[in-house]
């Protein structure tokens, strides 16, 4: 069922002045401890132009999962990135010849730093932490992927979003002769996703950058991507050349191509299936072909760290 | 009509084998050599599944039981449309025997849709029963692939000579639904797919051209 006014903004997606004085706490407790930890290792994010090379001071974080991870064989071979193709298999065969570097992301909208940034700058002020987070994908299966990326609630904070930026509204690169999947419309090119304010500060997203502590496969969306790990993994937009701070909800790719399956909020939800198929199971990839599948969990087991974002929000209607 | 074209055939023979041994031995080829054969070419695409999860031959990727189940439908699908070519290939070619293979091209394709059928029940859902009721009945395209499946299953069994004879001319009304199955196929392909419809698009088009050329005739026939 189509929302009528999209733009409008639900009482339950502003943030309450407490929240936020409290959010505006916890990123300065954070900016402390990380302060402390750039003082003590002096890190900064490099990485290297080079496929497959290694990344260098990658921080370890709680917010990993202690599930075994998927091989690198299968994070990097069965991807949906239809900027590469369709199938499957596609992104792999087909992004090979992509040459990711060099990059630029453009920062526009409502913040006080805007402006268009190399790679290497966009990235340089923040910590490289791994996160080992389970990946549900909408089409009901998943993974668990050791990513390296940095904190997008960091990466808001630095480009200070004013407070008319309600949401962070992000777009892949758009370009044919590099990106053979665009020659055909199978979406409505370029791919935009989008989060609330709220979900892009809270801790768990992350832009990554690497995977299994090396520099991101072309076809996982090198060499920056978002990961959303209580979202289903369209979400996670890949190869990101523009961020913009927007004061109205920003299209969906995959909301814009059938807004009846795919909303909006796409938080995982084993209560609320695809019209077509059941989500409360999900095949683990990698787990064999006698496995049974396994239940899948609200918010893909982190309703913890972000339950509260959704408790005033009908879930089956801004599914 | 092919019990016409079957007597059609039989006279065509006994005409023949007066005048040239040569249409005699092409059946008999037929029989002893091409069905066989043929036969072994149709079982190939089951065969690479086993080797392949073997690793003998290649590999099944990183969702095995979604690449057995999508390599079984798939080919369900083609077999279909081999055995609607059949027809409007001989009215077009006049070779008869192609007729010959025509019950063999239908029971692979009940074969296929079987094992895809099968790799759904064991190895997608693991037998669990509540789910598979719960989706046979709320989701429209398994219902479908379903639906197809039954309806195959009988034609299967009705397939035999026995049967054939037994039935008389119901036989072919009943078989009609060949037609309906390579309806149900696609529709069930083109309903499951996300968002790139160009395969189940070009099933589609074979589909329509192999049922229009069957309305075409029966058209001018009639007119």
């Amino acid at each position: 069922m189509l929302i009528k006014k999209p733009a409008d903004i639900r009482p339950s997606e502003i943030t309450s002045e407490q929240n936020y004085l409290n959010r505006r706490d916890f990123i300065r407790a954070g900016a402390i401890v990380g302060g402390s930890v750039v003082a003590s290792s002096a890190m900064s994010a490099v990485i290297p132009d080079a496929r497959g090379a290694r990344l260098g001071d990658v921080r370890r974080s709680k917010f990993s999962t202690d599930e075994d991870t998927n091989s690198f064989e299968d994070i990097s071979t069965y991807n949906n990135y239809y900027e590469f193709g369709t199938g499957k298999d596609d992104p792999h065969e087909n992004a090979q010849d992509f040459e990711p570097r060099p990059w630029t992301i453009s920062v526009e909208g409502y913040a006080e730093k805007t402006g268009t940034f190399d790679f290497d700058d966009f990235v340089k002020p923040f910590d490289l932490e791994e996160r080992i987070y389970r990946m549900r994908c909408v089409e009901a299966w998943s993974m668990v992927i050791p990513w390296v990326g940095i904190s997008l609630a960091e990466v808001v904070k630095h480009f200070a979003p004013t407070s008319k930026a309600r949401y962070v509204a992000f777009e892949t690169l758009n370009d044919p002769s590099r990106m053979p999947g665009q020659r055909r419309r199978s979406l409505d090119w370029p791919y935009r996703e989008g989060l609330t304010i709220a979900e892009a500060t809270n801790p768990l997203p992350i832009l990554a950058v690497g995977l299994y502590d090396q520099v991101l496969p072309n076809q996982n969306g090198a060499p920056i991507r978002l990961v959303v790990p209580w979202k289903y993994g369209f979400k996670g937009i890949k190869g990101i050349v523009r961020m913009r701070f927007t004061d109205q909800r920003p299209e969906t790719s995959w909301n814009l191509a059938q807004a009846r399956e795919y909303g909006f909020y796409a938080n995982v939800n084993p209560e609320v299936d695809h019209p077509r198929w059941s989500q409360a199971r999900e095949r683990r990839i990698g787990s064999g072909l006698f496995a049974s599948k396994q239940p899948t969990l609200m918010f893909n087991g982190y309703g913890e760290q972000v339950a509260h974002l959704y408790k005033d929000l009908d879930l089956r209607r801004n599914f | 009509m092919a019990t016409a074209s079957r007597s059609h055939t039989s006279t065509k023979i006994s005409i023949c084998a007066a005048t040239s041994k040569q249409h005699l031995d092409t059946l008999t080829q037929v029989r002893r050599i091409w069905k066989p054969l043929i036969f072994l070419i149709c079982l190939v695409p089951a065969i690479l599944v086993v080797t392949d999860a073997l690793e003998l031959t290649g590999r099944l990727g990183a969702n095995p039981v979604e690449e057995i189940q999508d390599r079984f439908g798939i080919w369900a699908l083609r077999f279909i449309m081999v055995t609607l070519a059949v027809t409007p290939l001989r009215r077009l070619t006049g070779w008869n025997w192609l007729t010959r293979f025509r019950r063999m091209f239908g029971l692979f394709t009940f074969f296929y849709v079987l094992m895809h059928f099968l790799t759904w029940l064991f190895l997608d859902q693991g037998l669990l029963l509540s789910a598979i009721l719960e989706d046979i009945v709320e989701r429209p395209f398994i219902t479908i692939g379903f639906a197809a499946l039954l309806l195959l299953t009988v034609l299967a069994a009705t397939s035999t000579n026995g049967m054939r004879r037994r039935l008389r001319k119901r036989w072919q009304t009943l078989h009609n639904a060949t037609y309906v199955i390579g309806i149900l196929g696609v529709w069930h392909y083109w309903w499951q797919v996300k968002k790139d419809i160009t395969e189940p698009l070009i099933y589609a088009v074979i589909l329509a051209v192999l049922l229009s050329a069957r309305a075409w005739w029966r058209w001018r026939r009639h007119k």
